[in-house]
Order: C-alpha cells, then sequence, then structure tokens
C-alpha cells in the first residue's frame, strides 16, 4: 500500500465558477475530491503519479522541524527530521527545490539551527525558509536573520520566480499583539502589493507562511489578523496557492482559485482544533508517531490551474 | 537632606497613602498550563511579587506593554516581577498573543 495519503488535484478547470471541494480520505490510499454543485470528479494516486512524470516541476515542503524538542511527544525531533529528509533523498523525480515554514528550531538556540543545517543540507537541495516564531527567541533575535535572512526584506519575507510561478515567502510571526493572531503588518503588505504588481494575472502564484492565513481555530490563535488582506491582493490570479505550517497537521480548503494547505510537522503532532484542552504537543503511542509525521510534495504542471499536493507521513 | 531622609519620608508617605500596604509583601504565584494563565486575573498589592511558571511542554513569554518582559520560558522555567505601582497590567504570551492576562495592583 502506498504511503501517499492523500493527493489534491483539481484538473477541472473554470475560474468563475466558485465551487465546494470535499477531501476525503479514501481507504487510506488517496483522496477522493468530491464537488459540490457541480460533476464530482475524483483522482487516485496512479493518476497523479503519472500526472507527476510529465510534469515540469515539483517541490518539496517542509515545516515544523523543532529541532532541539525533546519532550515526550518526540524525545528525538532531529532524528525525525533525518528521516523526513531521507524521504525527500529517496524520490525517483528529484524536487526542484524545498520551502521550509519555519520553526526550524525550538528555541532558536545556534546548536539547533546548526543541526538543523546539517540535516536538511543532506537534501542537496536549494531551501526557501520563512521564520516561525520558535526562529526568534534568541536575545538578540539575530541567528535566523544571520542565517537565512540574507537578500530579505523586514523581518524576513521576500519573492522570487522557479518555471513561471511565482512564490512569495511572508512573516506573520513578529509584532503580535495581545489578544489577536498571526501579523504580516503594513509595511509587508504594502511590498505584497508592489511585488504583485505588474505580474501577469495568469502567473500562478504561491504564497507561504508560518502561520496559517486564513482562519484555522482563532481559539488556538490559528489564523493571521490580517491575512485577508494578503488574499485580497492576489484574488485576480488564476491560481494561487497558500502553503503553511504551524498546525502540525494536515489541513486544506479550497475557496475559488485559491487552495490553502498545512502541512505536517517532522517533529510531534498537534491535535484537531477544539480536540485537546490546548494545541501543545500531541503524545501517541510510539508505533503511531511516524504517521503523524511527514513532509509534502508540490507538482506544478503547465496550463493546470491548481498544484497537486501530495502529503508523505514518514510511516504508515 | 540625606537620602536615607528622603527615602524615610517617601516610605511614610507611601504608607499614608497605601493603608492596606502590610508590613510583608508576598510571593504570589501564576502558573502556566496548556496555554492559559491561571489565575488569569489576580489581585495584588502594591510591592508584591509574581511568579509564572510554565508547565507546558512548549516555551512562552509573558509580556506587559513598556511594563515587563519575562525572557523565553521553556519548560518548569520562571519568571518574577515585583509590582512598584498601583494599576491594572494587562499582559500576554508574545508567542502565542490568544493567552491573555491581567493583574491588578492596589
Amino acid at each position: 500500500m502506498s504511503d501517499h495519503d492523500h493527493t489534491h488535484n483539481d484538473q477541472e478547470r473554470g475560474l468563475s465558477r466558485r465551487k465546494v471541494l470535499e477531501c476525503m480520505t479514501w481507504a487510506g490510499t488517496g483522496v477522493l475530491w468530491t464537488i459540490s454543485g457541480g460533476v464530482p470528479h475524483s483522482l487516485g494516486l496512479v493518476e497523479a503519479a503519472n500526472a507527476a512524470e510529465t510534469n515540469g516541476m515539483t517541490f518539496m515542503q517542509i515545516s515544523d522541524s523543532h529541532v532541539g524538542f525533546d519532550k515526550p511527544a518526540n524525545p528525538n525531533a532531529l532524528g525525525t527530521l533525518e528521516e523526513a529528509i531521507n524521504k525527500v533523498k529517496a524520490m525517483a523525480k528529484k524536487p526542484s527545490f524545498m520551502i521550509h515554514t519555519g520553526d526550524i528550531s525550538h528555541l532558536s538556540k545556534a546548536a539547533e539551527f546548526d543541526d538543523a543545517d546539517r540535516i536538511i543540507s543532506q537534501s542537496k537541495l536549494d531551501v526557501h525558509y520563512v521564520p516561525g516564531e520558535h526562529d526568534f527567541l534568541d536575545e538578540e533575535i539575530k541567528f535566523y536573520r544571520e542565517r537565512y535572512g540574507k537578500g530579505t526584506k523586514g523581518a524576513g519575507y521576500y519573492s522570487f520566480d522557479a518555471n513561471g510561478v511565482h512564490f512569495v515567502g511572508l512573516v506573520n510571526v513578529v509584532d503580535l499583539k495581545a489578544g489577536g493572531l498571526g501579523n504580516l503588518g503594513a509595511e509587508q503588505l504594502a511590498w505584497l502589493a508592489d511585488d504583485l504588481k505588474g505580474k501577469s494575472k495568469s502567473t500562478p502564484v504561491v504564497l507561504f507562511a508560518h502561520i496559517p492565513l486564513w482562519t484555522v481555530y482563532p481559539e488556538w490563535g490559528w489564523g493571521t489578523e490580517d491575512g485577508a488582506r494578503a488574499l485580497e491582493l492576489v484574488k485576480g490570479f488564476g491560481s494561487v496557492t497558500v502553503l503553511n505550517g504551524h498546525i502540525h497537521q494536515v489541513m486544506q480548503k479550497v475557496e475559488g482559485n485559491v487552495t490553502f494547505h498545512t502541512a505536517r510537522s517532522t517533529a510531534f503532532p498537534q491535535p484537531a482544533p477544539g480536540t485537546a484542552a490546548s494545541p501543545g504537543p500531541m503524545k501517541v503511542d510510539d508505533a503511531k508517531l511516524r504517521s503523524v509525521l511527514g513532509i509534502a510534495s508540490i507538482d506544478f504542471k503547465q496550463g493546470q490551474e491548481k498544484l497537486a499536493i501530495i502529503d508523505t507521513p514518514l510511516a504508515g | 537632606m540625606t537620602t536615607t531622609l528622603l527615602r524615610s519620608l517617601a516610605l511614610a508617605a507611601a504608607l499614608l497613602l497605601a493603608p492596606g500596604l502590610r508590613a510583608h509583601a508576598e510571593e504570589i504565584k501564576v502558573t502556566i498550563d496548556n496555554f492559559t494563565f491561571s489565575p488569569a486575573e489576580l489581585k495584588v498589592k502594591v510591592g508584591d511579587t509574581v511568579t509564572w511558571t510554565n508547565h507546558d511542554d512548549i516555551p512562552h513569554t509573558v509580556v506587559s506593554a513598556g511594563k515587563f518582559r519575562s525572557k523565553t520560558m521553556d519548560t518548569d522555567n520562571s519568571f518574577s516581577f515585583t509590582f512598584i505601582s498601583a494599576g491594572d497590567y494587562k499582559y500576554f504570551c508574545s508567542l502565542h498573543p490568544h493567552m491573555t492576562g491581567m493583574i491588578k495592583v492596589e
């Protein structure tokens, strides 16, 4: 049985029709997309794999490695990061590059960043990082910037282009306000507006940031206060994919031409919204841990409106 | 006037202005469990010290804008602050801003 447990690929093309898509696990091997108010469409894993073979570009997403974390939920977060990187190394088709959606370290210690770099560099891929709140904990808030902040603006946002896709890495973990959620801030939003100016609306856009840009569960702070303003700026684009971490579980939503997706952590799982007293690390049976940690590969096919996202657990 | 005398006068004034001031300031504890400050609201007297202790597996901070700011508290780390003036001190965790609390100092 394949260990690919989710496949997202909406092959329907149609910018004008707003569709509500639901994602259902299909016998543990793939995912069935159902389209409410339209023709149901499903895509099995074999189709996804074939699609990937003919595609121009695949990139990886890893998230929330929390190097340094050693609590009961996973006493060896560095070890599971290494397992995740081994998964990437073993991929039949070498991804073009990798994005890391933050919380590289657990406590922003130099040794934690060093350990993370030592393991992640084994993938031999270019890695584009955005910071999580755990990466800005050192007294002078300098380790992240020194290592990953070169050529970035503000607290570390930037954009780049690859294979005709425009990627934007955003920072929503600084200047958080009491009682609030994640925060992009006026300066970054102004930069984003400027960055997107002049881009053809047919350019696929990928926004990635640590905390979900859409409101997943405000009671646990899972959302971004001014995320809607960023989404407003990409409204006219035909294909928008929003990739986040922070919540240590796969969650997705498709709204019009925007696909939202959160990746698993490589360190420890967190509970589904509202199912526990807090969003803290969730202790699962040792045998089950690797089924709730993992990586995501994102496949882009020229002429395709949506990107196909395949989440792969470390095991199970 | 000597510094000692000034201090004595200041102390006398404080005693007059704060009839509730006790001879011994108290040490009061606030715990952090499950991303929650407990008690979330606390009344203390001027001179009291509040100590926050993080019992979660995730680091937290205690920040009151312009008043006090803890370092990052990992599991079982503590932060203490002595309140020397009356007022309402709203505070939050700068990493998880949905975590809020209040110390009322009278």
